[in-house]
């Protein structure tokens, strides 16, 4: 019985893993139409970033992955990506790509076999079930979301932002270049990948491959969510989270993931366009 | 259509250029193939250079290349040197058939050094056996296969999970449980762990597969001290492995009260977990870096001679490493690299190696093995805390075990 | 949102007299160079491997015709591959084993025939389940998603998903599939021995032939009124629906007769190359199919076997000559074909004719 409660804080732990590494791409994804393939290698970049800052300390790496991360989006953003809009489908193929390039290029630089990050002591032990890193990555998934929301809803750039999404030729026509929407919304859609990597160093593996066993999972959080909807994305990671959690609990893990893809499946007959959508009478 | 034109004719040029280029590939091989019957001998090492794989598999090839630059350095097989044609089975079992046909049907190889994963020995296996050539596999298995074309120079189940198993039964570890990832090697092993255990008055309180690259673990880890095992016996492999021990160790089970068995952590990988992860859990194998023999401190010295002073050396390395040896000590045992001879005249040879004595077996073509039983140390190497005494007599089937009578 | 759902430009369907020799003569041209020219220069081994690739090529034909001509983005194509393919590698198994079980069940612990099995020992059966089982679970796929509207890149996440949940069950069910390891270790086809080169030759006529034959059906289809409809929903599926069709029936129908291809690809694989595993059926080689028809040419059916045959054979050539570089070639392979070739390398013939053409009236 103690361990069927203890599932739902792992459910709601698997969630904020979830919710971290998905964030970036209901931006990146909703905003502009671009399926990114190679988010899992922006997500592997954090990861590296904070291997290569664990001298220096482990809360300083979570801004320096942003910035690594998103400067590695914003370049894929201005050399290729801003040439690909309106061809979503195109977007995923050439990400990819460029993906399978940024793995040959982590194993040239780092070695392929996995390198060793360090957790900070401070984020060992644990309260009841949930380690203290894991408290730390939900406290992380919570403190992202709050601040996206911040931005999109108390700031001007935040405000163009909704309108590009909501409308893109409206907003065009309004006067509001898109382009530099679309540039700083790809930078902080890759930064916050940037910043999951740095979280997933405390639990998981750091290697080139890293991105390979997340892209999936984020995608389908956000077709799940709807698109560029952040309450979607967060009820989709959470509900995602505790389905995986308890299925897995059940069942066992390759069955956990056969019944969350059946379920998603399900759920898109009843909402084809995810939990939450922009409605738009518009003709596609 | 006006475009059937220029699409057919474009189809027609590239299909063009694509056979002469394959027949011009072939036809260069050929050539190198005769001039391959003069002064050397030609041997193909097939491993993973690209792919998941890669990063074990790359570490097998250097031990196996380093065997073959010592024996050449020695004056060869037979008076002529050996030629490595190297192959890269990049991760995929096709691939590893693919490969090893053109290892043996157009390079015309003696003998190929190969395979990682058993999902890749099982694809080679009917190609070997079809065109009746030589594959020498140095990992440890699953047990239960006895080619008459492959030679098993790793551990089969009888040296290592089951000396694996005897430690923990001395420990007084009784009750067990099995975390696994999801492919054959690992539901073979705890389908012997479950039948020792039934026999050894041992109890097994839950089994779990993961899939390969699965990186989720805190359900399962809840299962674990759910069930408060004496042990986990871990058949994790790769990036899994990190995983699992990450958030094993970050939930707060220690060494000392729950030891976790591994068979698939080396040297290699104890680096990428991190050692302040793993330090004092289990493992078993036939060999480790600091394995206290004469063959293994020159091997250690020679390897980081060749690839650089921070490289390590782990057991199937060595039992790559050890597979060149064995092969090459049959062919002049035979007086020739025909492979009904080398088969032959390979029973019964013996050689003093990095991890002492090993010596084939003729009727199933294993080798005797010491099992050696480890414990991960603060600095990342492995220290021995007991062994077997003397090379166990490879027994893949497990036959001589009255316990194991039900699995085959 | 207003991304416009009209990827790259298609060429424009311009009507015009072909001359009537050009088409069936370039056609037989490749015919005598797949048939004659090819068996005759090639060692077995090599021959071998262009059998592989023209499997791929029978499932890039599909994808070319679900995705350039229907605009549905397939990255789980591998599944229906990989399920004709288990197909026909269960009805091998059993004939091998001769009333046996499979060796791998034996090692799996298993100690009846599951019931699954029994009717594959019917060859008949197994053919047929080859193809049937990939129709089947696409019309049921199809049918659910397309009826919902769920298109473009939902589409395409959706079946890259399938993908991957397959591979995983595959995996899971070892004592049924054989796990991880697949299917292999076969050795007789049809009384035939399966190592010997005749037979390996006999294979690669087969599967030259089929994709003759599925290549002038998909073309039929193109032309045919369903083709043009297809076409229709491709460029605008609303003024298809106002027209008074249903889009998700034409898309539907061309997403379950792709799967079809890729079923009967699967079963030629099989004998083939002599393994079926989830490692060949997963996301990343579906992925690499749709990549070999982008470079290939999505738009014309011809472009997209082009694609599978050269990227198959540049992976063979780098993974021999030079593995370490075969990423970086190939992810820049995409990334230059899709921001300077669009249409593949059948749109960079077709733009080197016109220019001609104009420059020679």
């Amino acid at each position: 019985m103690e361990g069927v409660l203890n599932q739902l804080p792992i459910g709601l732990s698997i969630g904020a893993v979830l919710l971290l590494i998905a964030l970036g791409l209901t931006f990146t994804f909703g905003q502009m139409g671009v399926i990114n393939m190679a988010h899992g290698e922006f997500i592997m970049a954090g990861a590296y970033t904070a291997f290569l800052l664990q001298s220096v300390g482990f809360l300083v790496a979570l801004p320096a992955a942003f910035v690594v991360a998103g400067l590695m989006g914003l370049v894929l953003e201005r050399t290729l990506i801003r040439r690909f809009y309106g061809r979503p489908l195109d977007t995923l193929l050439l990400t990819w790509g460029v993906s399978l390039m940024l793995q040959q290029l982590a194993r040239d630089l780092f070695g392929a076999p996995n390198v060793q990050v360090v957790s900070p002591a401070w984020l060992r032990g644990g309260l009841g079930i949930l380690p203290y890193n894991r408290l730390f990555i939900m406290a992380l998934a919570v403190l992202s979301v709050l601040a996206i929301w911040a931005y999109m809803h108390r700031t001007g750039q935040g405000r163009r932002m909704r309108a590009v999404m909501q409308n893109r030729r409206l907003a065009a026509t309004s006067g509001i270049d898109t382009g530099r929407v679309d540039q700083r919304t790809f930078f902080i859609g890759s930064g916050l990948a940037g910043v999951a990597g740095v979280a997933l160093t405390l639990i998981g593996p750091v290697g080139p491959t890293l991105g390979t066993y997340y892209i999936v999972d984020a995608f389908l959080v956000v077709v799940a969510g709807g698109l560029g909807q952040l309450r979607g994305a967060v009820l989709a990671a959470i509900g995602l989270g505790l389905l995986n959690s308890y299925a897995e609990f059940w069942s066992d893990a390759s069955l956990a993931k056969v019944i969350v893809f059946v379920a998603i499946i399900g759920f898109l007959q009843i909402r084809p366009q995810g939990l939450f959508f922009v409605r738009s009478r518009a003709l596609t | 259509m006006r475009n059937s034109l220029w699409r057919t004719g474009a189809v027609i040029a590239l299909s063009t250029v694509t056979l002469a280029a394959c027949a011009g590939q072939s036809g260069k091989s050929d050539t190198s193939a005769s001039s391959g019957g003069g002064n050397t001998i030609k041997v193909g090492i097939l491993h993973s250079l690209s792919g998941t794989m890669a990063i074990s598999e790359v570490t097998v090839r250097d031990a196996e290349l380093l065997a073959i630059d010592e024996i050449n350095a020695a004056g060869g097989v037979l008076g002529k040197k050996l030629e490595p044609v190297v192959e890269d089975g990049a991760s995929d079992w096709p691939t590893f058939a693919e490969k090893a046909t053109k290892l043996i049907a157009q390079d015309k190889v003696a003998t190929v050094f190969g395979g990682w994963t058993s999902a890749s020995r099982k694809a080679m296996l009917p190609v070997f056996e079809k065109r009746k050539a030589l594959l020498w596999y140095p990992v440890q298995y699953e047990g239960l296969e006895s080619s008459p074309y492959i030679f098993y120079t790793g551990a089969t189940t009888n040296q290592q999970i089951v000396p694996g198993l005897d430690y923990l039964k001395e420990k007084g570890k009784k009750k067990l449980f099995l975390v696994g990832s999801d492919y054959v090697f690992p539901r073979t092993a705890n389908k012997i762990i479950k039948a020792y255990a039934a026999a050894n008055g041992m109890e097994v309180l839950g089994e779990e597969y993961t899939p390969l690259g699965h990186t989720e673990y805190s359900t399962l880890v809840n299962k674990i001290t759910e069930a408060k095992p004496d042990a986990v016996f871990n058949t994790l492999n790769g990036d899994s492995n990190v995983a699992f021990f990450k958030q094993l160790k970050s939930a707060g089970v220690s060494a000392e009260q729950m030891p976790v068995m591994s068979v698939s952590v080396a040297e290699e990988e104890v680096k990428g977990i991190g050692v302040d992860n793993v330090a004092g859990q289990l493992v078993a194998w036939n060999y480790y870096q600091t394995t206290d023999t004469p063959a293994n401190q020159k091997f250690v010295a020679a390897f980081k001679a060749k690839y650089g002073a921070d490289k390590v050396t782990s057991d199937p390395m060595e039992a790559g490493y050890n597979a060149v040896y064995l092969w090459a000590e049959a062919a002049k045992k035979a007086g020739s690299t025909d492979v009904e001879a080398v088969k032959k005249a390979a029973g019964g040879v013996s050689l003093d190696r990095p991890e002492g004595k090993v010596t084939i077996d003729g009727d199933n073509q294993h080798v005797y093995k010491t099992a050696r039983i480890g414990v991960v140390q603060p600095d990342g190497q492995i220290k021995e805390v007991w062994n077997s005494g003397e090379p166990i007599k490879p027994d893949p089937y497990l036959k001589t075990y009255s316990w194991a009578g039900g699995l085959v | 949102m207003t991304a416009v759902e009209a990827p790259v430009e298609a060429p424009p369907v311009v009507r015009r007299e072909p001359r009537r020799w050009q088409g069936p003569a370039a056609f037989a041209a490749v015919a005598l160079l797949a048939l004659v020219v090819a068996p005759l220069l090639l060692e077995p081994f090599r021959l071998g491997l262009l059998a592989k690739y023209l499997c791929y090529a029978i499932v890039a034909l599909g994808i070319g015709l679900a995705w350039g001509q229907g605009g549905m983005l397939t990255l789980g194509q591998g599944v229906f591959f990989g399920l004709g393919g288990y197909a026909m590698g269960m009805y091998l198994k059993l004939h091998d084993a001769g009333g046996d079980l499979p060796d791998f069940m034996v090692w799996s612990g298993v100690e009846k025939l599951p019931a699954l099995w029994t009717p594959f020992g019917n060859p008949v059966f197994a053919l047929a389940m080859a193809v049937a089982v990939p129709v089947v679970v696409a019309l049921l796929l199809g049918a659910l998603v397309f009826r919902q509207r769920v298109r473009g890149a939902y589409f395409a996440i959706l079946t890259q998903a399938l993908a991957a949940a397959l591979v995983i069950l595959l995996v899971g069910q070892q004592g049924l599939t054989g796990g991880t390891n697949g299917l292999t270790n076969f050795f007789d086809f049809f009384g035939q021995d399966l190592a010997a080169d005749e037979t390996q030759r006999g294979l690669y006529l087969t599967v030259a032939v089929v994709l003759g034959v599925l290549y002038l059906g998909a073309r039929q289809l193109v032309r045919s009124r369903f083709g043009r409809l297809l076409l229709a929903v491709r460029d605008g599926e609303d003024r298809v629906r106002f027209l008074g069709y249903n889009p998700a029936t034409v898309k539907t129908l061309t997403f379950a007769v792709s799967a079809g291809m890729a079923g009967i690809a699967g079963a030629l694989f099989v004998p083939v190359v002599g393994i079926i595993s989830p490692a060949l059926l997963g996301v990343v080689p579906s992925l690499e199919l749709v990549v070999g028809v982008a470079v290939g040419g999505r738009f014309a059916l011809a472009g997209a076997i082009l694609g599978a045959v050269v990227m198959g054979y540049a992976r063979t050539y780098f993974s021999e000559e030079l593995p370490a570089a075969w990423l970086y070639l190939q992810g820049a392979l995409f990334v230059l074909v899709m921001t300077l070739a669009p249409r593949g390398i059948a749109g960079l013939a077709a733009g080197l004719v016109r220019r001609r053409r104009e420059a020679g009236t």
